[in-house]
């Protein structure tokens, strides 16, 4: 009997070896091939399903690539207008205390024109958690510059590279809001090899099991990858992300407990 | 009836709850009443002043630019609204720092050493209810008991002990109001 | 059971109304001449009350968005400010409009332009009734005149805000929200249920319970054919409010020569003019508009056919009177007379503005 497989067997149930989660829709991702929006997507919808959290979720969408993200992940979602979603999570959790409210951003959404809201939502220490995905640039619009953007690296609105006399340092607003109060946990991963997703995955259900304490708010920041507004293949973008993203944005934990991790 | 009041003076002279007594004593009696006041950066230390309408129909404007009433306790409201009272009103003032007294013919003018007064008494902060007193008097269109009555409800909890110290200012005001000429 | 009765101050009774409507949340910020709303409201701890939520926020645009995430859960939110704070919400008030959420907004008008004036000022007509933000839509907006009707349109403002999703703005001004009148205050309305909205608003994110397919709040569709019908949808519904929820109050118009349209404070104003130039001998009524959007066109027409002549009177440069004249086309005299920059009229000089325009002119 020769050993071949057959298609049947391979969608047969007991052979089934990965099952994508029901909390993300069959709508195809709108992302561009090797982004890291579709893999956060979909190990925060993981969590929310194995934590059994989907009756008492509501996630925001910002303004961003990810502005639909309500289309593909398949819980309650509210879309915000730019830089505002930290408002709307604090109204919401406010309101409805005993859900699990999480906002998902951008770097320009979340550390340009939502600074504000980022700032006092955290510093209010509202018990919500927030995943901000940092690809240095602003992906949906084309590419132009974002507050994250690197010293003297090129986008559309600084072709020449980031001159920092002109245009300013970049933020690392994580830092920033590790120093406020309000947070509780407070890391920065990635999502580029399965052993960072695993991390990332670790995170952010410790972040949503945080939330059921009332500790005040968890900020997952994910470092990623715009290989359309790099410029660059999904391979190249990752290997760029690691030799550049990566030391000016440090992966690990920055705050535990309510405590900045040392030698970070 | 209608009545038509404008009270002013310095802030923290108490204008503005003098007059808010004065339009609760209204409510008690079911009448309809409007407090108007004069707000912004001119309350801070500056004048104040407040309209105060009390009448049995629906009011009006709460804002006017005549008075059946004035009661005025600064020169700068003397020189303001003395002009503004309507011919036949009434002006009620505490001579108190007033150095250009009122001059008008056609109205009534009553004065009250109010200021005066609540030193003697040792009751500074009841000054406005000396005041009030005087007008109650002069224009008895609200009665004691309301007046009670709205100060209870207008003052917080914690100084309802305070009240008897009120009544016995209004009493002094019936008192020692004078009138000074007539029509 | 006899009516509670309370002396307050329009920003005050806004407050209390706030809190006996069973409102979910309040969300604001500080601004003259409004900041007394959140005064009252943090004074009378209504999370002890009823459970309401009341937040400061860190600006007027976090406010709205607030606004924006309660109304999306179902929840009966407000804020109040003044125009410069109403100028920041207008982005989240398009979104609300675009989402179909209800919420009510209070603007105690101050003079404009900029940071102008902390004194009344009727010059946000056109932002309130036309538009504001971006896009094709209108705000129900309702103008009390007295302190019971900043009080009364809280209520109202959520009964409407719901029934056609939403947004509905109270357009009042910096003296009816600085001056005491007496208040008739209602029984305490119960804050609803997480059932209760649940069957109630079956829109709202409430967290996708078992049994129904997830729901989204947004105001954005980027097929241009779907976001047309979506835009059609709202326009039906406003044709809709426009049929259904027009309110207005006439004051001595059965037997007026001339007739005065006015909102607001300056309709008080002009209930004293009418007393003065009755006094003359000049037979003038009021229409006082209490809804500007939907505002009484037809019942504007209908007066044109009987007066000589309409004055309208207002704290702007003239903003409501296009109204007047849309209404009027042609059939009498209209003319506008206004104060700007937190000057309120006085009574008699609207009564010589009316002579002057419309008898002698």
């Amino acid at each position: 009997m020769a050993e071949t497989t057959i298609k049947s067997e391979i969608i047969n149930p007991e052979n089934l070896v990965y099952k994508k989660t029901d909390l993300m829709t069959d709508k195809v991702l709108s992302y561009c091939p090797g982004c890291g929006h579709g893999t956060t997507h979909r190990i925060i919808m993981e969590v929310i399903e194995e934590m059994g959290l989907m009756e008492d979720t509501i996630g925001i969408a910002p303004v961003g690539c990810s502005v639909l993200a309500y289309e593909f992940m398949n819980v309650d979602m509210q879309q915000a207008a730019h830089g505002r979603a930290p408002a709307l999570a604090t109204a919401v959790k406010r309101l409805m205390p005993h859900k699990t409210v999480f906002t998902y951003q951008g770097d320009g959404d979340l550390a340009a024109i939502g600074t504000a809201e980022t700032i006092h939502a955290a510093n209010r220490g509202e018990n919500i958690t927030i995943v901000f995905i940092n690809n240095g640039i602003y992906g949906m619009t084309g590419g132009q510059m974002a507050p994250t953007t690197l010293p003297g690296m090129k986008s559309s609105t600084s072709p020449y590279g980031r001159d920092l006399g002109m245009m300013g340092h970049p933020l690392k607003i994580t830092e920033l809001v590790a120093q406020l109060p309000g947070t509780h946990y407070v890391t920065r991963q990635a999502v580029h090899t399965p052993a960072n997703v695993r991390k990332t995955k670790k995170a952010i259900r410790k972040a949503f099991e945080l939330q059921k304490q009332n500790v005040g708010m968890s900020f997952v920041e994910v470092v990623s990858n715009c290989n359309s507004g790099w410029k660059m293949t999904p391979v190249q973008a990752n290997h760029w992300m690691v030799e550049n993203m990566f030391p000016y944005y440090p992966l690990g934990d920055i705050k535990v407990d309510g405590e900045i991790v040392e030698n970070n | 009836m209608t009545e038509e009041i404008i009270i002013a003076g310095f802030g923290g002279q108490g204008v503005l709850s003098m007059g808010k007594i004065l339009a609760y004593s209204g409510i008690m009696q079911n009448q309809e009443v409007s407090w108007m006041p004069s707000y912004g950066p001119e309350m801070r230390g500056g004048t104040a002043n407040v309209t105060v309408i009390i009448s049995d129909e629906r009011i009006s404007s709460p804002i006017l630019t005549e008075y059946d009433t004035a009661i005025i306790l600064n020169q700068q409201s003397m020189d303001k609204f003395e002009s503004m009272v309507k011919p036949g009103g009434l002006l009620l003032y505490d001579p108190n720092g007033i150095t250009r007294h009122p001059e008008r013919k056609d109205i009534q003018i009553y004065k009250i050493e109010a200021s005066k007064m609540a030193a003697q008494m040792g009751l500074r902060k009841i000054f406005n209810m000396i005041v009030l007193g005087g007008y109650m008097k002069v224009k008895p269109i609200v009665e004691l008991e309301n007046v009670i009555k709205g100060l209870k409800k207008s003052l917080p909890e914690r100084y309802h002990h305070m009240i008897p110290d009120n009544e016995k200012a209004i009493t002094t005001g019936l008192e020692i109001v004078e009138e000074v000429n007539a029509v | 059971m006899e009516k509670e009765l309370r002396l307050m101050k329009g920003n005050e009774a806004f407050g209390e109304a706030a809190i006996r409507a069973g409102t979910d949340g309040y969300f604001g910020y500080p601004i003259t001449p409004q900041s007394e709303v959140m005064e009252y409201l943090m004074a009378e701890k209504p999370h002890e009350r009823t459970g309401m939520v009341v937040l400061q926020a860190e600006s007027e645009v976090a406010s709205i968005n607030m606004l924006y995430g309660g109304a999306g859960c179902g929840k009966k939110v407000m804020t109040s400010s003044s125009s410069p704070g109403i100028s920041l919400m207008q982005e989240g008030i398009s979104y609300m409009a675009g989402a179909e959420l209800p919420c009510v907004i209070l603007n105690v008008v101050r003079g404009g332009p900029g940071l102008g004036t902390i004194q009344p000022s009727q010059s946000d007509y056109f932002q309130s009734t036309k538009g504001g933000g971006h896009g094709d839509y209108r705000l129900i907006t309702l103008a009390p005149s007295s302190v019971q009707e900043m009080y009364d349109f809280v209520g109202l403002g959520f009964e409407m805000a719901f029934k056609y999703r939403t947004p509905v703005l109270v357009l009042s001004d910096g003296a009816i929200g600085q001056m005491m009148e007496k208040v008739e205050i209602d029984a305490q309305v119960p804050r609803l249920t997480e059932e209760e909205i649940r069957n109630n608003y079956p829109w709202a994110t409430t967290g996708r319970y078992k049994g129904r397919e997830r729901n989204i709040i947004t105001s954005l569709d980027l097929d241009p054919a779907r976001q047309e019908r979506h835009n059609e949808a709202l326009q039906r519904k406003y044709r809709e409010i426009e049929k259904n929820e027009i309110r207005f109050e006439k004051i001595g118009c059965d037997d007026a020569d001339y007739l005065f349209v006015a909102y607001g404070t300056s309709a008080r104003i002009c209930q004293k003019s009418m007393q003065l130039a009755r006094e003359k001998g000049i037979k003038v009524g009021i229409l006082r508009p209490i809804t500007l959007f939907p505002f009484p066109y037809a019942e504007v027409e209908k007066m044109a056919e009987k007066v000589k002549g309409i004055l309208s009177v207002e704290m702007s440069a003239g903003q409501m009177v296009e109204d007047i004249l849309l209404a009027v086309k042609g059939k009498t005299k209209v003319e506008h007379y206004g104060r700007m920059g937190g000057i309120i009229p006085a009574p008699g000089e609207v009564v010589d503005a009316l002579e002057q325009k419309l008898i002698k002119g």
